[in-house]
């Protein structure tokens, strides 16, 4: 059987990937993957924790989470298409008209 | 669901109700009852602030523990839904101005602060997350409202991929609590750690974490970098809601979360908390000066404001302060909340088509012209100043009060410095107003400008009533602990 803690190094692994890919990638929908990793990356801890603990709540935890996610996804892309109609582009570095 | 459980979310059960049936009738009788929707969106508001006000079950808990009816919840729940009434009296002639009045604009915001009421009760990490989201999206939706101005879409989008990104942060801390403790509720995180069952580390981590997601809603330093830009982008009245609505629920979230554990995690955070604060209110008040745009200078003194309350959670590690600390962080956001609608109506007023009239010369000879407006805008920079008598002042002195009480010197120290700096930039809009000379235009907006003045009233007059105001607020944080 393979030990809790390398499932917990995985997500881990998988969050930084996902918060660096969100600091460094400048398009908006790859962005948005990252973050997307990062709430899949909480999702294994929390069925990985689960497991340890032997408590349902953890498992449960995780669809709430995939609900949340599913409705940042409908907003988010929403958003992201109605800004390609207007300029063109989801370069998140060509967004700059705000400044002061 | 027993009826203790009914009566506990029965403010989140009327308000999504109530949002949900105005976005349906919005949608079938558009034509009818076009103007009728904000005035039912503020009804619907009206009815769930009675009844958190009336709070039938008031200390105790619900679901098994995950939500909690107590003083605390029903303090915050009256100020979000009175922050939303003003947020759709200042929206309510902006939007028709400005071309972009779209009927989902007020369930949204309705849908928003039931999410905000339901952070007010969270007593578990679940509750927490589920209403960060659900406070979160409307107002990701809103903030682009105005499309297509390629301002608010900007504005909408940065806060969703950096609202987003908090998420995360919040879920993964969330997760690592759980495999820390195995709970998620508040009470079992601080019982399993007081029985020394709790994995400390790993519980340590999880709370930095979470510190970094709700340190991104309510912009500490160094997670402020979205509020100026989706401040400015966002439409006005929207602005001076968020300011005030979801920075009380962030911070009601951070202060149900730390209170509840700080007492075995203060070691730890205390210093961490010391130093958000301080950064906070430097950076927010410093960067504010060179600020042309009032938006943007708003923004700055919000995000130095989040820096003063926070002072109240470093000062939470003193027990023998506790109460005091969370009584006056309570009533500075009320301070701040009244203070703050009232300034961004008076923007809201001067505000014109394509972003026009939100510069700080725009404010020239506003005083000759429109002296009431003016002498509203003078208190309302005042009370954020903390001069007395405005009720700002009240709110620094018992903040300041509470922390040099708490032993923590340099940080009150700070806080007077910063409040002097910051004198600065809001008198030099007084200065614009009333020194300079020029041909403002304010808006036809009966609503807007009463709001200015009962704000200005306001503030004024609960600095003379601030004591029994402290008061409501010290007794709703008596049945947290």
């Amino acid at each position: 059987m393979i030990p809790i803690s390398y499932y917990i190094l995985l997500s881990a692994i998988l969050f930084t990937i996902g918060a660096v890919c969100v600091l460094i990638r400048r398009n908006a929908i790859i962005i948005f993957m990252g973050i997307e990793l990062m709430l899949n990356a909480a999702n294994l801890a929390f069925v990985a924790f689960a497991n340890q603990h032997q408590s349902v709540s953890g498992q449960i935890i995780v669809f709430f989470v995939i609900a949340v996610a599913a409705a940042e996804v409908a907003v988010g892309l929403a958003l992201i298409v109605t800004i390609f109609r207007t300029k063109r582009s989801i370069d998140v570095d060509q967004l700059s008209s705000l400044k002061g | 669901m027993t009826t203790i459980d009914f009566y506990a979310i029965l403010p989140l059960i009327i308000l999504v109700a109530w949002a949900s049936a105005l976005l349906l009738l919005d949608l079938f009788f558009t034509r009818k009852i076009e103007g009728l929707t904000p005035i039912l969106a503020a009804l619907g508001l009206l009815i769930t602030l009675v009844i958190s006000a009336l709070n039938p079950v008031a200390g105790s808990t619900a679901f098994n523990g995950m939500i909690e009816a107590d003083g605390f919840s029903s303090y915050l729940q009256i100020l979000f839904a009175g922050s939303g009434i003003v947020g759709i009296a200042l929206a309510y002639g902006y939007l028709k101005r400005m071309g972009i009045n779209r009927g989902e604009y007020y369930p949204l915001l309705l849908y928003s602060i039931s999410g905000m009421i339901l952070m007010a009760q969270a007593a578990d990490l679940i509750v927490v997350f589920l209403a960060l989201e659900l406070l979160s999206i409307p107002l990701y939706i809103l903030a682009g409202i105005a499309r297509p101005n390629p301002a608010s879409e900007e504005a909408a989008l940065k806060y969703f991929l950096l609202g987003a990104f908090a998420g995360g942060f919040v879920v993964y801390g969330v997760a690592l609590s759980f495999g820390a403790t195995g709970t998620t509720s508040l009470s079992g995180i601080v019982a399993a750690v007081d029985s020394g069952l709790a994995n400390m580390p790993l519980l340590l981590i999880g709370a930095g974490l979470i510190l970094i997601g709700l340190g991104f809603k309510v912009a500490l330093v160094p997670f402020h970098m979205w509020t100026p830009d989706v401040y400015h982008g966002a439409p006005t009245p929207l602005t001076a809601f968020m300011a005030v609505g979801a920075k009380a629920a962030g911070f009601a979230a951070l202060l149900r979360i730390f209170l509840a554990a700080l007492p075995v995690l203060a070691g730890n955070f205390v210093p961490v908390f010391w130093i958000l604060s301080a950064l906070t209110m430097f950076a927010g008040n410093l960067i504010a000066i060179v600020q042309d745009n009032i938006k943007r200078m708003l923004a700055y003194s919000s995000i130095a404001h989040a820096g003063y309350i926070m002072m109240a959670v470093v000062a939470f590690g003193q027990e023998f302060v506790s109460k005091d600390a969370v009584a006056s962080s309570l009533f500075y956001l009320l301070a701040y909340a009244v203070t703050n609608f009232g300034a961004w109506s008076v923007v809201i007023a001067l505000e014109r088509a394509e972003g026009k009239g939100l510069q700080l010369e725009d404010y020239y000879g506003l005083g000759k012209k429109y002296p009431v407006l003016a002498a509203a805008m003078l208190v309302f920079m005042l009370s954020f100043i903390g001069v007395p008598p405005t009720i700002g002042f009240m709110g620094k002195f018992y903040l300041f009060r509470t922390v040099l009480e708490g032993g923590y010197t340099w940080l009150a120290v700070i806080g007077v410095l910063t409040s002097i700096l910051s004198a600065y930039y809001y008198l030099r809009v007084v200065v614009n107003m009333y020194m300079r000379e020029g041909d403002p235009e304010i808006a036809p907006d009966r609503l807007v400008q009463l709001v200015s003045i009962v704000g200005a009233l306001a503030v004024v007059l609960l600095s003379v009533f601030a004591t029994p105001l402290f008061r409501w607020a010290s007794r709703a944080v008596l049945n947290i602990f």
